[in-house]
């Protein structure tokens, strides 16, 4: 029996296939095209090449955010639906720590982050921990300076994942300095063979109840909280 | 004897996650609504990120539910339909995913439904089409006038130019502040009043089955503007009356038109709008001399429902069309 992996939550589109944890076949593109017209074929296309049927799989696990709200939707919607017609459990896994995944072994801390616009991020704090993932403290939209200042203040090296840590090393540099750890390349790519390994032993999700990771509020609803606020 | 044909329908264009099963095109099997409206409430209309926010939390509770009441087995189902378009994108990309993913896990074809195909096509649950008909669309994003000569092809003969008449509604209801949905309060004052003001009715060219309900609007609310800087107290029930007359004037006259114009043999109304009373009975008064069957689905089919994409499913199931695993959410597709 298989276990799927899904993640759309961000620009990458990623798909993978493992029987117990061993890799069957992985799908990941890095582009600025649509996943909801290519999330389907692409688990079409890997079940169909190593030959895995829908009906052979035990288990689905999703990426379920943070990110594009309708990245996120968009995966949820497909790992949710199917799990419930072939009836089996379904996992989700925050997005962020799929991403630290790639830097397990590190010994200090890791931070992942997706940019989050007008100067936010999505980030958290994960350490690598006797063979596990921990996370250290919440998750969080936060101005990227702001997070960037707490950082300094631990005083000790973070590994920084991001697949839009171009437009950041700069201003990590300048609150970090020598600290910062930023490797090149592929290690910013979330890979989606990780969400397996990360739900292994988790407890299953209830398919119904399993509801994307925002870690914010619609804009019309934040505004709504407001207005009642001035209204007290 | 030929095998009856199952249809599941998925439709999640604006603000209602649902789910039907449908038999032969013309049965209802089980249909499932979750409507979101007391969530929108508060924001005086249907904010596209909180429907999507809602329609991935509903989706496989409102499909469990449809499948389950149908008591079918998932061997008799014969495809999945979904509305592809239009509607909200992020919203139609739940139920477009949702289809998909079922498609696929359960080896069935896939097939892409347009929404206002499938408004026209709940009347057939009620009875069998006859051709050739017209259709008069009216909800809160569409106003149209759809001719068919035959099954599952669809010629658009006229179409608003600016708002659809159900937005008039609800923009009248907001200058007016009733509470939303607009449309249903509108006509309820409606009744109560009189047509004290002449508002204008836009005919448009000679010939033409086009639509326009924007330099109506603007009328309603300069003659608001114009008795509030007199200090005249117009009563809001002959504002809402004298509104609504002109509105299913225009919609009554056109269709009458259209429908002896081409000699149809039925006349059908569907969309939202058409749950409003004064429209109903005004259509009424218009076709029954004429001895045009005149069919309007009961209250709960002309709101959106996932039964009516299920029952015009069913026709492209029939004719052999078939949408691939790449179906994506289209928000102004077009009614071919
Ligand atoms: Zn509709």
């Amino acid at each position: 029996m298989y276990t799927l992996a899904i993640d759309t939550s961000n620009q990458i589109l990623g798909v993978a296939l493992m029987k117990g944890k061993n890799i069957v076949g992985e799908f990941v593109t890095n582009l600025a095209k649509n996943h909801s017209a290519r999330l389907m074929p692409a688990v079409d296309h890997l079940m169909k090449e190593v030959q895995v049927s829908p009906a052979q799989l035990e288990k689905i696990v999703v990426a379920k955010g943070p990110g594009s709200y309708t990245g996120v939707r968009i995966g949820l919607t497909t790992a949710k639906t199917m799990a419930w017609a072939l009836n089996i459990p379904i996992i989700g896994v925050s997005s962020l720590e799929a991403l630290s995944y790639q830097g397990r072994f590190f010994s200090s801390i890791i931070c992942p982050f997706f940019n989050a616009r007008r100067g936010l991020v999505y980030t958290g704090l994960y350490q690598w921990d006797d063979g596990s993932m921990k996370i250290l403290g919440k998750e969080q939209n936060i101005v990227m300076t702001d997070w960037l200042e707490e950082l300094a203040k631990r005083e000790e090296e973070v590994l920084f994942l991001s697949p839009d840590i171009d437009q950041f090393k700069d201003v990590i540099h300048d609150y970090l300095g020598d600290l910062a750890i930023i490797p090149d390349g592929a290690f910013h790519i979330p890979n989606p063979s990780h969400l397996i390994l990360i739900a292994d032993g988790r407890e299953t999700d209830l398919t119904h109840r399993l509801t994307p990771n925002y870690l914010r509020l619609a804009e019309a609803e934040a505004k709504w909280l407001e207005g009642q606020e001035g209204k007290k | 004897m030929k095998k009856d044909i199952y249809i599941l329908g998925i439709e999640t264009s604006c603000d209602e996650t649902a789910v039907a099963i449908v038999k032969n095109g013309v049965e209802i099997i089980s249909n499932t609504v979750a409507s979101q409206i007391d969530s929108h409430k508060r924001f005086g209309g249907v904010v596209p990120e909180i429907a999507s926010r809602h329609h991935v939390e509903a989706i496989t509770v409102v499909l469990e539910e449809a499948f389950n009441k149908s008591g079918l087995s998932w061997e008799a189902i014969d495809a999945i339909a979904v509305t592809e378009g239009p509607g909200l994108v992020g919203a139609l990309l739940i139920g477009v995913n949702a289809a998909k993913a079922l498609a696929f896990a359960k080896q069935k074809p896939l097939i892409g439904v347009h929404h206002i195909a499938g408004h026209i096509y709940a009347n057939r649950l009620e009875k069998e089409f006859e051709f050739p008909l017209l259709a008069l669309i009216v909800s809160g994003g569409h106003t149209e006038l759809v001719l068919m000569r035959e099954h599952g092809r669809y010629e658009v003969i006229g179409e608003t130019r600016d708002d659809a008449a159900g937005e008039a509604f609800d923009k009248v209801a907001r200058m007016l502040e009733l509470p939303y949905p607009g449309g249903p309060q509108i006509d309820r004052l409606a009744a109560e009043g009189e047509e004290t003001i002449a508002f204008p009715r836009a005919w448009l060219e000679e010939g033409s089955y086009d639509f326009s309900f924007s330099g109506l609007k603007s009328s309603v609310i300069n003659t608001i503007h114009n008795a509030k800087q007199r200090g005249e107290n117009l009563k809001k029930e002959d504002i809402a009356a004298s509104f609504q007359a002109s509105v299913i004037d225009v919609l009554t006259k056109k269709t009458s038109q259209a429908a002896s114009e081409y000699g149809v043999k039925q006349v059908i109304v569907a969309g939202g709008v058409a749950a409003n009373k004064g429209l109903r009975s005004a259509l009424q008064n218009e076709f029954s001399p004429l001895n045009i069957p005149l069919l309007i689905p009961p209250l709960h089919l002309c709101t959106d429902n996932a039964a009516m994409i299920a029952a015009a499913g069913t026709i492209s199931f029939e004719q052999g069309k078939r949408s691939g695993l790449d179906l994506n959410a289209n928000p102004s597709l077009i009614l071919e």
